[in-house]
């Protein structure tokens, strides 16, 4: 170390010169960093999908691609609907309590989660981590699944089971139910997913 | 600058060139003398100083088969899977050189594994050598990265589900955590964007990361000297020496190591080859087979597994439900418990730690579970880092530990190497035990003792009677 005494005014500018490059390179990494965000072709990918629901019978499910992801039209039968009920103390959330705004819209706050008790209308991917449940709608004993199994869904990722409204059974991996998209009845067999009134 | 060196014009052409080159670039010449022909390892090295070479050697065969394989390769959702096909049929040799990368993969976690798993026998993370392991536990970060972020680019079932499941976990972090999942894939969805910048960064960004990295482990390791089976310091200052200051107990790294590991990369290529001719998916392990299934969004395959090198962490993931949580909870209570009662702490640390302990039951009460196995599956990476600090043994080779601790590695090794199997099972693979699902209780209970190994390290490491360390090492000329 040399003996001269430090040049406090040097000091100063030098701090000061630091600082505005730092400023200058975090300024620099904000483009970056923005690159990563959804593109503006994507973010217009999220536009409302029209589906035809004329041919779709008793206990099936069609799938349809809204924003990337599945979204399932299931015809569910009476007796099906009927059963819904009887589920309720074995499921996490059965009235769709929990996040609302973001699982379920007011128009499907209801025991079949749907605008028409008949149609389910449900984004077909597990609120835990993504996979897409598959269809198990032929009750009773079967692997991975209960005995008293009435019917519904099974995410082959890490187990979690839900009903044919797409609600979660208890202690399972996923918090949510599956998720109701916004969607309307253009006429008695045009559905329109993606959109609802309010918007 | 360096002395200019004058050579005898009657100097052979050969020594005429090198003097040239010395003159002009003596920091190579310096270089190869610090870490290769006068770079002092100790002489009595075992099997398991191999994979440390191994490593570095399937790191260069990472690279030159990815270097050919992105000649051929197209990173867009819509071409990806049928560019690693053609790849596989039409590109002459490009099943040979995707077999290479493809079982390289797998050969790297293996043999980095095991190089891990030396160091744990012998101490070798120990003072002065905490740095070294560090570099190595980012190494082995940035490995796991790489790993994941080069599966998605075939683009099959696998690649995409299981890029789904691992992007999603990030979401489970409160408040933070959609945003950041969305910045990571660029989309609503795992799509062709969260496609192009995983080839970036598959291909790019993180072996730059992983080189440096390296450099960084190798530097610090020449710098402090490698660690050997009998955790003696052969460079310490009361370690004998040579007239010329040379460690007895040490040999240079060249010729004598270079030459004694071409033996193990002799024996590693034949293994390697075996699998690559014989067996290149290993019975799925290596390549799944749900991963010749182009990926579609729409339908998850029926078993989605991480590939093995992962799944033992993926076990600690998935045994973290509501009441994992619950017996988190107790030990925290219990671990707090102690440090109250137990512990010489003054009153005001006793406070923070049951003010700490209050706010970590608080927030496990309220965040989704899911969230806790994201930060069970990290902690189980970052508690590695921790090590030289946790180890408290007064030795630290294995060799002049207590006896019972051999059986505590065990234990450690079965543990991990079932929660690595349990990984690659189907929910429920054990059936039912007293109404419980047995192979989640398991896989609960092993990631509690995953933890307590460490945990408890800075405690059970100084339990029992050391045996005592000679002053040279063991070695047999042979």
């Amino acid at each position: 170390m040399s003996d001269t005494p430090i040049d406090s005014s040097k000091r100063t500018w030098l701090i000061a010169t630091g600082c505005a490059g730092a400023v200058g390179g975090v300024a620099t990494a904000v483009p970056f960093v923005s690159s990563f965000q959804p593109s503006e072709k994507a973010k217009a990918a999220g536009a409302a999908v029209e589906v035809d629901i004329s041919a779709l019978k008793p206990d099936e499910k069609m799938v349809v691609a809204w924003r990337g992801k599945p979204v399932w039209i299931m015809r569910r039968t009476p007796e099906q609907v009927a059963e819904l009920a009887k589920n309720d103390d074995k499921l996490a959330d059965p009235k769709s309590l929990r996040k609302p705004d973001e699982f379920t819209p007011p128009y499907a706050r209801n025991e079949q989660r749907s605008i028409k008790p008949e149609y389910f209308v449900a984004v077909g991917i597990c609120p835990h981590l993504g996979c897409s449940p598959s269809d198990r709608f032929t009750p009773g004993a079967q692997p991975s699944l209960p005995d008293d199994w009435p019917g519904g869904f099974l995410c082959p990722c890490h187990g979690s089971t839900f009903d044919l409204a797409g609600r979660v059974y208890k202690n399972k991996p996923s918090p949510d139910n599956l998720e109701v998209p916004p969607h309307m009845y253009l006429s008695d067999t045009r559905l329109l997913i993606g959109e609802d009134k309010k918007a | 600058m360096a002395v200019f060196k004058e050579i005898s014009p009657n100097a052979s052409a050969g020594a005429k060139l090198t003097n040239w080159f010395e003159n002009r670039f003596p920091t190579a010449f310096d270089a190869y003398r610090v870490h290769m022909s006068e770079y002092y390892a100790p002489k009595n090295f075992n099997f398991w100083y191999i994979f440390g070479s191994l490593a570095l050697l399937v790191l260069v065969i990472q690279i030159v088969t990815g270097i050919f394989l992105v000649m051929h390769y197209k990173p867009d959702a819509a071409l990806a899977f049928g560019s690693v096909e053609y790849i596989m049929r039409d590109v002459p040799w490009g099943w040979l050189i995707r077999y290479m990368h493809s079982t390289g993969a797998s050969a790297f976690f293996i043999v980095v594994y095991l190089h891990m798993f030396r160091g744990l026998l012998y101490g070798s993370y120990r003072k002065p050598r905490e740095l070294v392991w560090i570099f190595g536990c980012a190494i082995f970060l940035a490995l796991m990265a790489e790993a994941f972020m080069g599966y998605l680019l075939p683009w099959g079932q696998m690649s995409y589900w299981g890029a789904q499941v691992i992007v999603n976990l990030f979401s489970a972090i409160p408040f933070v955590g959609p945003d950041l999942a969305l910045l990571i894939r660029g989309d609503y969805v795992v799509g062709d964007a969260t496609l192009n910048r995983f080839f970036s960064f598959h291909v790019i960004a993180v072996p730059l990361v992983l080189l440096g990295l390296v450099v960084a482990h190798l530097l610090a390791l020449h710098d402090v000297g490698s660690n050997n089976p009998d955790g003696i310091e052969i460079k310490g200052p009361n370690a004998p020496r040579d007239e010329k200051g040379h460690p007895l107990d040490g040999i240079p790294f060249h010729p004598y190591y270079t030459v004694h590991d071409i033996l193990g990369v002799c024996l590693f290529l034949m293994a390697f080859s075996a699998v690559i001719f014989f067996a290149p998916e290993a019975g799925g392990y290596f390549l799944e087979y749900n991963n010749f299934i182009p990926a579609n969004p729409f339908q998850t395959p029926a078993h989605i597994a991480p590939v093995w090198y992962f799944t033992p962490f993926y076990s600690m993931l998935r045994a973290v439900t509501t009441e994992m949580v619950y017996a988190l909870i107790a030990c925290i209570v219990a671990a707090a418990g102690f440090g109250v009662i137990k512990g010489k702490l003054p009153s005001i640390f006793k406070g923070v730690i049951v003010v700490a302990a209050a706010v970590a039951i608080v927030l496990m009460l309220n965040i989704d579970a899911k969230f806790w196995g994201v930060v069970v599956m990290g902690g189980a990476v970052v508690i590695l880092f921790f090590l030289p600090w946790l180890d408290q043994s007064p030795v630290k080779s294995i060799r002049y530990r207590p006896s019972w601790h051999k059986y505590m590695f065990g234990v450690f090794v079965f543990m991990f190497m079932v929660l690595g199997y349990l990984g690659i099972q189907p929910p429920g693979a054990w059936g039912a035990w007293a109404g419980q699902d047995l192979a989640q209780r398991v896989s609960q209970v092993f990631t509690l003792g995953y933890f307590g190994f460490f945990l408890l390290m800075p405690w059970w490491s100084r339990l029992g009677e050391p045996k005592p360390v000679p002053d040279r090492v063991n070695f047999a000329a042979h």
